[in-house]
């Protein structure tokens, strides 16, 4: 049984990354078919570097990925905080509202917002789709999960504590960033990168609400993929893939410090 | 007297969130459902809802191979989940950490790569031929691709994880005193799996389905890339009706098809929310 679990969890994880390592190792092909190797070559490395698109698309990405992971990051937080301290149907109506756009299929969130700029837009002569529309989408689908990583680190918070440092005299708003915030603060850090990552990675509710003028990455690599298939898409993940990998692999080493300076 | 202290004031912490959610989840929701029982001039009609009878093969469509691709990436997530949960801790990070890396590639990359594989110049088929050629012998080649088993398998792939790694959580939840008191108690392999951990791992179960089939559903890309263009899902209906890429904008159709989409997804969440209460209670009983 032992065995047959073994070789099961080889050929599953196979199956995840037989399409990665087909992507990675066509990156290197010297010719232009997707399917049949030539040669090694870099050639698809240099002219992902010379594609201004793509590296400006990159750019669009990144900016609106900080940005809409930081105001989402302040608007759940701030959510949960109110929300952990409600009751009865408030917190269950804010609560289910705060579900909807996990538990939609996004293209049902991403036609919705849509529909709303084009109405509002329509309004205002010469105002399009682009970097506003696309920031407020995507804040829009980050908070949800904030606050859903928020919430939990309060509820096993000890609200004793908030308690005795007003007793002590020391103002709300001090009391809250002093003693709450440290507390509750891996959960703000991994909202925050969820938020990043899920803004980064996502390409239906971009699609939908980029406009014409102001595309992050997932939206041109889609574009990119309907002309003839260019394998300087597959040198860009080869890249991105990396800079993952490592990523995490140095987050994976580091892991245990966070653990000790949240307890002390 | 402390229940009524509370930190910070409610109504300054929670109204940006609220204000926010309700322009930008609220009121498009509320659009969608206007737009859908209005035509173009925003007269109040029931037009729009006979076109989803005129699409109702391709609701069935999706619906169908939704479900196919819940049912094999359950089938397939289980036993590498339980075998996740029962190792040491620090292949148990490690294990998280290689599920999740795949859906870090770009998805659209990594689904044109299934492109790559499967079709008929493809890897699979090349290497077919070759072996073929050794013997002489001539070879055509399978149909891999453009086909709904090739959508299926684009499902799968893409959304597998999203199964492995709930079951896998609520694996880990189970406390091993109760395995370990059912072996005692006589219970056999598969009578413990059966008893004890099956039902235990309903919650994670759960969750894996909603966010397999929620996707697997409503995707309109996967259809496009891996099945030729030749099924439409309800998916690419919506994209189509809103951004006109096969000529025809309509919002009040592609508006009544998502309200159906939500609808379907808020049956199949209800009745899996059911049987979720129902296995917790009856299954708590029976241990």
């Amino acid at each position: 049984m032992k065995k047959f679990l073994k070789v099961y969890n080889a050929l599953i994880l196979a199956f995840l990354y037989l399409p990665i390592l087909v992507v990675v190792f066509f990156s290197f092909n010297s010719g232009t078919s997707r399917a049949k190797f030539e040669g090694f070559s870099l050639q698809w490395y240099i002219e992902l570097f010379q594609d201004e698109l793509i590296l400006q698309s990159l750019y669009y990405s990144i900016i609106i990925a900080v940005l809409s992971a930081l105001i989402a990051t302040l608007i759940g937080t701030l959510a949960a905080v109110g929300i952990n301290s409600m009751r009865g149907w408030k917190k269950s109506a804010l609560l289910s509202i705060n579900n909807i756009p996990v538990v939609n299929p996004e293209i049902v969130t991403a036609i919705s917002m849509m529909i709303l700029f084009v109405f509002v837009l329509s309004h205002f002569n010469g105002m399009e789709m682009g970097f506003g529309t696309l920031l407020i989408s995507h804040i829009t689908f980050n908070i949800p999960y904030v606050v859903l990583s928020v919430l939990p680190k309060l509820k096993g918070m000890d609200q004793n504590i908030y308690y005795a440092a007003l007793d002590l005299g020391c103002p709300p708003v001090k009391s809250f960033i002093k003693v709450v915030i440290p507390q509750i603060l891996p959960g703000i850090i991994s909202g925050l990168i969820m938020a990043f990552t899920l803004s980064l990675d996502d390409f239906v509710i971009s699609y939908f609400n980029s406009g014409a003028t102001f595309q992050t990455l997932p939206v041109t690599i889609y574009s990119m993929t309907k002309k003839p298939y260019s394998l300087k898409l597959n040198a860009l993940s080869t890249l991105l893939f990396a800079v993952i990998l490592v990523l995490m692999l140095i987050s994976n080493i580091k892991k245990p410090e966070p653990g000790k300076k949240a307890k002390r | 007297m402390s229940k009524t202290v509370t930190i910070g004031n409610k109504k300054a912490t929670v109204s940006p969130f609220a204000s926010w959610m309700t322009v930008f989840v609220l009121v498009p929701m509320a659009l969608v459902v206007y737009y859908a029982f209005t035509n173009a001039d925003g007269a109040f009609t029931f037009e729009n809802l006979k076109w989803i009878y005129t699409y109702r093969s391709t609701m069935f469509l999706s619906l169908r191979l939704a479900f196919i691709a819940t049912v094999i990436c359950l089938l397939l997530a289980y036993p590498i989940a339980y075998s996740m949960s029962r190792a040491g801790e620090k292949i148990q990070r490690n294990a998280t950490l290689i599920i999740m890396l795949p859906m870090w590639m770009n998805f659209l990359v990594r689904t044109y790569s299934w492109m790559t594989i499967l079709e008929n110049n493809g890897l699979i088929n090349s290497a077919l031929r070759s072996i073929f050629g050794l013997f002489g012998g001539e070879f055509d080649g399978f149909q891999l691709i453009n086909n709904r088993g090739a959508i299926v398998l684009g499902m799968v792939y893409n959304f597998l994880p999203y199964m492995i790694l709930p079951i896998y959580t609520s694996l880990t939840k189970i406390d091993n005193s109760l395995l370990e008191a059912a072996r005692d108690l006589g219970s056999n392999g598969f009578h413990v799996f059966k008893r004890v951990i099956l039902p235990l791992s309903i919650p994670g179960i759960i969750s894996g389905i909603t966010m397999v089939f929620i996707p697997s559903i409503s995707t309109f890309i996967i259809s496009r890339i891996l099945g030729g263009g030749k099924d439409f899902l309800i998916g690419d209906l919506i994209e189509d009706y809103f951004l006109g890429n096969s000529g025809v904008v309509n919002y009040n159709i592609g508006a009544a098809l998502s309200m159906v989409l939500m609808i379907l997804i808020l049956i199949a969440t209800f009745f899996m929310n059911h049987f979720d209460k129902d296995a917790k209670t009856s299954g708590g009983g029976r241990i």
